[in-house]
């Protein structure tokens, strides 16, 4: 599992700076709420999730939202004064499916009644498709859920039997059927390439296959080995061969060649949507600077320019949270120089991309430079934004460096 | 006063010796024992390798630096003072070992029971014969199990033309025949000859510098008397000095106020440097000058160049004081500043050989925290132009680019000690460095001596380990230089999109650029990270490209999620990667990271040959 960073200490009784609390208000607040339950883990999977027999006592799908709640009373405390109200919320996880249907509902209305919730709110939950049923769909959608987001992973049962993934591929197609016949406004569906095995034409099928359930927004993650992961373990054992980076590379043309032509256009390196309404509000808020709240064990927050994440363990998150104590494990203050960094290094993930200005001297050098060898779209470049190209996307973390001092 | 009283010694209660032998063959075990059995240094006192003063030279197991010490011995009831002269063990440190060998009349052969001669030794025994020393063969280690005395005793008698029974049996590690050893010193070796009323002439067989005294001479006294009433005069340089101090060694400095004939000990003058009291240089009186130096001086000269570079371009000013500092200690080690595209700011420096090399480099890193990079060394080459001009090359950047008329490169004669065994082994290899086999003798049934000319440029890289390696670590080497020979060598540069990285030029035999070429290139395809661009990787002679190779351009190199959890751990990732880039040398645009540098220059890439 991948190692927190390290940050200095947060104090117990998770007190902002007061230069951070000041600028709340100026940008989007958005919620997420992190749900650290699987029934299995996943080969290849490095997130903060745990099941039934690695989680000990104390904490259990049944018995977190008060955990939650204890931290959501926190947080209205720490962020006194700020009137909200919140834009978007994200059930993440793990597998928020696992919650009680009632619980979600329960925690998006304590959230209202704490900061309020915008008229126009986005509620995102992320669900595996075996663990989803018409009931419990229906209930989402009547408690204000407003988007699905299903881990599709791939069509072929080769492809998910080597991510250890349990659903089979026909599960995906119901799931969406019941979703759209609850009546939810956005579905997407999450698609991983370049597993150990997969071929060119496997990937077209799992494509082709997600674009049949008609979604809304598809995300497609290369996949990455992370360390510490049964497969990173598989892999360093030589049972299975690495991701080579240019067959990922040629996945990656794939899905922007087979999407695009489905009308789906990429807004972010990773994610295509159908609409400018179909974009995932929530997460652009990560990559524009918004502020938002974490809540649940690992969870990140930021708030002007201070990024803060919780304890890790679910047990350890828990006794905190009971106690009324911050559940934060660290923190850091963001420089000028960090905050420069994050801005184009987010910035030019998304469609926008990142206005000229924002670009030190070396930065606009670099973008005329990265333009030249077809890494930047000269056309936005001309228009005053540095804009990535299919194949910028592809090399965005290079052209990061050589637009940053 | 008695007869053996420190500044006042007859000469004919004197016995002035060395010990020759390999490293490992026990050479600082027996001077410790001489050491403890002459009572000069108590047992709780002692500590292993007594004299050999720096780390490294413990850690190593070897000598560097000269060292000596006074010992007294009663032997049939007379008093004696036995100097011990301890020596270099290494090739590279021949001249300072026919200097110490100079400054006695007998050395104790020592030679490893199990092991029978190594070939520096037999180099060192000839230059040892070769100054009329009386040697005394012995055998060591003669309590270990693998011990084959009978049959070592043997070689040893038919090298030196004695009888088996003439060699001595000793351990210096239980101190077994230490003392009847001893008893032979001073019935076999020679007493010193001098002429205590002619002026005075000492010889400087080593001069280390001590930080707060200034340089310490190491002496041999041979005519007249060395004196702090007088001042003392280098010969070499005809600089004159203070004579601030003249002492013996037990162990400790012993200040003694003169120094008689055959007296062994020490000097301080005042230079602040070595290179003005050179190794070999004459000492004598300016007062009462004499006008014959002694015999064998000569001027060090530097027989391999390296660049040294800092890893942290910030770290030359620090770079700069070390060698000036390790200069003080060291008159072999020559360097100027030199400019390298790819490395950057670092000095040409000359060595008297590769260990010589290893070791300023070692000690660089070491005492100075310094971390470098060191280019592929290479020898000193003449080249002849057509114009009639001629250039002393000793960097790859300063050959020329006109006709060549002619280009001469240092030669030496080598002597390999080997297992009969491995014979063939060691001629393919000879042979691949373009050695000329001049001579092969039995020194046993199962040993032999081979004799090769070879290019000093073929043996400088990796001779050595490729040498051990081929015969299971069993061979041994020594070479000395005999002149320079005609060769048809090149210049091969090594181009990265068109541009010669300088660090990488090499010069060649013609027969050979192209392995080398080839080597190369392959080498820097692994070690080059993929760019956003493609990256073709050139070898050429001059114009001509006789190899290349093609670095893909990287395709991807994007982080795929990166959510709110991501964002610091991405940041710190980049910032990491950052700093990574700045590290890198920048070669056009090619970004070429330190560590690609280092491992293209640590080991040969031709190394199969």
């Amino acid at each position: 599992m991948s190692r927190p960073p390290e940050g200095e200490p947060a104090p117990p009784d998770g007190t902002l700076p007061g230069p951070a609390r000041e600028q709340l208000g100026r940008r989007p607040f958005g919620v997420y709420v992190h749900v650290p339950f699987c029934t299995a883990r996943c080969g290849y999977c490095d997130f903060n999730t745990y099941t039934a027999s690695e989680l000990g006592g104390g904490v259990s799908p049944a018995s977190y939202r008060p955990l939650v709640e204890a931290e959501l009373a926190l947080a209205r405390r720490v962020l006194d004064g700020f009137p909200g109200p919140v834009g978007t919320v994200f059930f993440g996880g793990g597998t928020p499916s696992l919650l009680p249907a009632d619980d979600i509902v329960a925690l998006l209305d304590a959230l209202g009644a704490s900061f309020g919730l915008a008229g126009d709110v986005e509620v995102s939950v992320e669900a595996n498709p075996e663990s989803l049923d018409r009931a419990y769909l229906d209930r989402l959608v009547a408690g204000g859920v407003t988007r699905l987001s299903l881990g599709m992973q791939s069509a072929s049962p080769r492809v998910l039997a080597a991510l250890d993934r349990v659903h089979t591929p026909g599960r995906v197609v119901e799931a969406v059927a019941d979703a759209r016949a609850a009546g939810i406004g956005q579905l997407s569906l999450d698609l991983i390439y370049g597993a150990p095995g997969e071929t060119a034409a496997e990937w077209r099928g799992s494509l082709d296959a997600a674009l049949s359930a008609a979604p809304d927004h598809v995300s497609a993650y290369a996949l990455t080995v992370e360390p510490g992961t049964r497969l990173a373990a598989r892999i360093g054992r030589g049972e299975l061969a690495g991701p080579d980076d240019d067959v990922l590379a040629d996945r990656y043309l794939l899905a922007e060649e087979v999407l695009s032509a489905a009308g789906l256009r990429w807004y972010e390196v990773s994610n295509w949507a159908g609409s400018r309404d179909a974009r995932c509000r929530h997460n652009l808020g990560y990559w524009s600077g918004a502020d938002w709240w974490g809540f649940g064990p690992g969870a990140h927050s930021h708030v002007g320019g201070v990024r803060w994440w919780n304890v890790r363990h679910p047990s350890a998150y828990a006794e905190l949270a009971r106690a009324g104590r911050s559940p934060a494990a660290a923190r850091e203050i963001l420089d000028p120089g960090a905050r420069q960094l994050e801005r184009v290094m987010l910035g030019l993930r998304i469609v926008e991309g990142l206005p000229l200005g924002e670009l030190s001297a070396t930065g606009r050098r670099g973008a005329i430079r990265a333009a030249a060898d077809g890494l930047l779209d000269p056309v936005a470049l001309a228009d005053g934004r540095a804009v990535l190209t299919v194949r910028g996307r592809l090399l965005a973390d290079a052209v990061v460096r050589d637009l940053t001092d | 006063m008695p007869a053996t009283a420190p500044a006042g010694t007859d000469p004919a209660r004197i016995r002035n010796f060395s010990i020759i032998a390999h490293i490992d063959h026990g050479k600082s075990t027996l001077a410790d024992r001489m050491l403890e059995v002459t009572g000069l240094v108590e047992g709780r006192r002692m500590r292993a390798q007594y004299l050999d003063r720096m780390d490294i030279e413990r850690e190593r197991g070897i000598t560097i630096k000269a060292q000596n010490v006074r010992l007294p011995w009663v032997c049939g009831g007379a008093d004696y003072v036995l100097h011990l002269i301890d020596t270099p063990g290494h090739v590279d440190f021949s001249y300072e070992v026919s200097r110490s060998l100079a400054a006695c009349e007998g050395a104790v052969l020592l030679v490893d029971a199990a092991q029978g001669i190594e070939a520096q030794t037999l180099a060192n025994l000839y230059l040892a014969l070769e100054n009329d020393l009386h040697v005394i063969p012995v055998l060591n280690k003669i309590d270990l199990p693998a011990a084959q005395p009978d049959k070592y005793a043997e070689e040893i008698a038919h090298i030196l033309g004695c009888g088996p029974g003439e060699v001595f049996r000793v351990s210096a590690k239980t101190g077994e025949g230490v003392r009847d050893l001893l008893d032979a010193v001073v019935a076999q070796v020679p007493a010193p000859q001098g002429d205590p009323d002619a002026s005075p002439r000492a010889l400087i067989f080593d001069s280390i510098y001590d930080q707060y005294r200034g340089v310490v001479s190491y002496v041999r006294v041979v005519d007249g008397r060395l004196s702090t009433h007088d001042r003392c005069l280098m010969m070499s340089t005809r600089a004159a000095h203070e004579t601030l101090e003249v002492g013996v060694i037990a162990p400790e400095p012993v200040a003694t106020g003169s120094l008689g004939v055959g007296e062994v000990g020490y000097l301080i003058s005042g230079v602040k440097d070595v290179r003005q009291a050179r190794v070999g240089d004459t000492v004598t009186s300016a007062t009462r000058p004499a006008t014959q130096m002694l015999a064998g001086y000569r001027d060090p000269k530097p027989m391999v160049y390296s660049g040294l570079y800092p890893l942290d371009g910030s770290d030359y000013p620090m770079l700069r004081d070390a060698l000036d500092k390790l200069q003080l200690n060291d008159a072999s080690l020559v360097y100027e500043p030199e400019t390298s595209a790819a490395l950057g700011f670092g000095f040409r420096c000359g060595f008297l050989g590769l260990l010589h090399l290893e070791i300023v480099r070692e000690r660089l890193e070491r005492e100075f925290g310094l971390s470098l990079i060191s280019t592929a060394p290479n020898v000193v080459y003449a080249v002849h132009l057509e114009t009639g001009e001629e250039l002393v090359v000793t960097n790859p950047s300063d050959w020329p680019e006109g006709k060549i008329a002619e280009v001469r490169e240092p030669v030496v004669k080598a002597m390999l000690l080997l297992p009969s065994e491995y014979v063939g082994a060691v001629m393919e290899l000879c042979q691949s460095r373009r050695g000329l086999l001049e001579g092969m003798d039995y020194l046993s049934a199962d040993r032999v001596e081979l004799r090769y000319r070879l290019p000093l440029g073929e043996i400088i890289f990796d001779f050595f380990d490729t040498l051990k390696s081929r015969t299971r670590g069993y061979a041994s080497l020594d070479y000395e230089p005999v002149g320079d020979e005609p060769a048809e060598l090149v210049k091969v540069d090594i181009l990265l999109q068109g541009e010669p990285v300088d660090a990488f030029s090499a010069i060649v035999h013609k027969d050979k650029a192209y392995a080398y070429g080839v080597a190369l290139t392959a080498r820097l395809r692994e070690l080059i990270p993929r760019q956003q661009f493609e990256v073709p990787i050139q070898a050429a002679i001059g114009s001509r490209v006789i190899a290349r190779e093609n670095i893909r351009a990287i395709r991807k190199d994007v982080l795929a999620k990166c959510y709110g959890g991501d964002i610091t751990r991405k940041r710190k990732l980049l910032e990491r990667q950052k700093e990574g880039k700045k590290r890198m040398k920048t070669i056009g645009r090619v970004e070429v990271p330190q560590e690609a540098f280092i491992a293209a220059l640590s080991t040969n890439p031709d190394s199969s040959a």
